[in-house]
């Protein structure tokens, strides 16, 4: 754990604030801007000017950043690919207009929550695909159509997708799909029963598969 | 171009602390607003190589007179002359009004910065030029061309947020025989 007290200005990031500097000016004064961002978020969004709205919630698999555009969800991302890494790719890739703004992804925690409760079994949320081209797309349209609890191999994914001989490119577009535990690659194996790669490491995934034999 | 959460993050206490230097507190606040919002909806509009602290705090230096003289325009006694109702806020026309911001998005990028820095977050055409690095004259061409732009793009008939500011001119065309509306 490092010391908050110590961090220099521009240190990178606590999990609560990606990136954030430690924050120069009074208590007081941090405080208070703390609401006048919010507000700012809340004016933004109602403005149509919010282009990429981020919230970071805990999980059991560990803290998760979601990030939505007015189109719906966008990117989903494990602790472990950073961040403050995500964010600033998605302001190149999307649109600069990033700001953290709870509101617009409610909806969203309250799905997960229920979900890793073990209360929740498909996701009913609007998405934006944007990140994902054209094969990728392809293949992780077919993912739902796995049932919760159940898994199916890389191979037998390609052959749903249309494309038999890819299992190496399906692997590829579940391992980096940008809307993780929503749109379920952590039901895709290896044909020997092992996990296979996952975003978020190979514990969050068995996690993941265990979570929903036992619910 | 610079996440937008992370300029807010750095430059939030320094315009906190403009806006508070001549404002009181409550104002200050809808003047921090007011800065924040229209730098957001010029951002990726602004040159990479802007001075960003300086235009931010040259933004809400303008909101702050801006929120001053509406407090002055509501302290006025009931028995001076009728004013005409204020004209709304460019910004909170231009946030409001989709077309518009379509439109304004759709200018080549010199109109669209000078339009944005001018209209919108309420700069001079001398810091527009100085904060893009063109000309007084350049800078002022190009706002007028962009307000030209979006007329054309807007067509003739006025959008609703325009048609209602005209509603009152004097050079409205008179009603068409059979009064439909």
């Amino acid at each position: 754990m490092t010391d908050p007290t110590t961090a220099a200005p521009g240190t990178p990031g606590t999990p609560d604030a990606p990136g954030t500097p430690a924050a120069p000016g009074t208590p007081d004064e941090r405080g208070h801007l703390d609401a006048l961002r919010s507000r700012l978020a809340g004016s933004a969004a109602e403005a149509g000017v919010l282009d990429v709205a981020w919230t970071a919630v805990d999980s059991p698999v560990g803290r998760l950043l979601l990030a939505a555009t007015e189109v719906g969800l966008v990117r989903v991302a494990f602790e472990g690919e950073g961040h403050d890494s995500v964010l600033d790719r998605l302001a190149a890739t999307v649109s600069p207009r990033v700001l953290r703004a709870p509101a617009r992804l409610d909806v969203v925690a309250r799905e997960l929550d229920e979900y890793f409760d073990g209360r929740r079994r498909s996701f009913d949320l609007p998405l934006d695909r944007r990140l994902s081209r054209s094969f990728q797309l392809a293949v992780l349209e077919h993912l739902p159509e796995i049932p919760y609890g159940a898994t199916a191999s890389y191979a037998a994914v390609a052959a749903a997708a249309g494309s038999p001989r890819a299992v190496r490119a399906v692997g590829t577009a579940c391992a980096t799909n940008p809307l993780p535990l929503v749109v379920p690659c952590h039901r895709v194996v290896r044909s020997d029963g092992t996990a296979g790669s996952y975003r978020g490491g190979p514990r969050a995934k068995a996690l993941l598969i265990d979570l929903e034999a036992t619910s | 171009m610079e996440r937008f959460d992370r300029v807010v993050e750095q430059h939030g206490l320094t315009v906190l602390r403009v806006c508070r230097s001549v404002l009181p507190p409550a104002d200050a606040d809808d003047a921090w607003s007011e800065t924040f919002l229209a730098a957001l909806v010029a951002w990726p509009a602004l040159p990479e190589d802007t001075d960003v602290e300086a235009w931010l705090v040259t933004v809400a230096r303008r909101k702050a007179i801006d929120v001053r003289r509406g407090q002055a325009r509501r302290a006025l006694p009931v028995e001076t002359l009728p004013e005409p109702p204020a004209p709304r806020a460019f910004d909170e026309v231009i946030a409001r009004d989709d077309e518009l911001l379509g439109a304004v998005r759709d200018l080549p990028h010199r109109q669209r910065v000078a339009v944005v820095g001018h209209h919108l977050a309420g700069l001079s055409h001398r810091e527009v030029a100085d904060a893009t690095g063109v000309s007084h004259d350049a800078a002022r061409r190009a706002a007028s061309d962009g307000v030209a732009a979006l007329r054309r793009a807007l067509g003739p008939s006025p959008a609703p947020t325009v048609s209602e500011r005209r509603a009152s001119a004097p050079a409205s065309p008179p009603p068409r025989p059979g009064g439909t509306p």
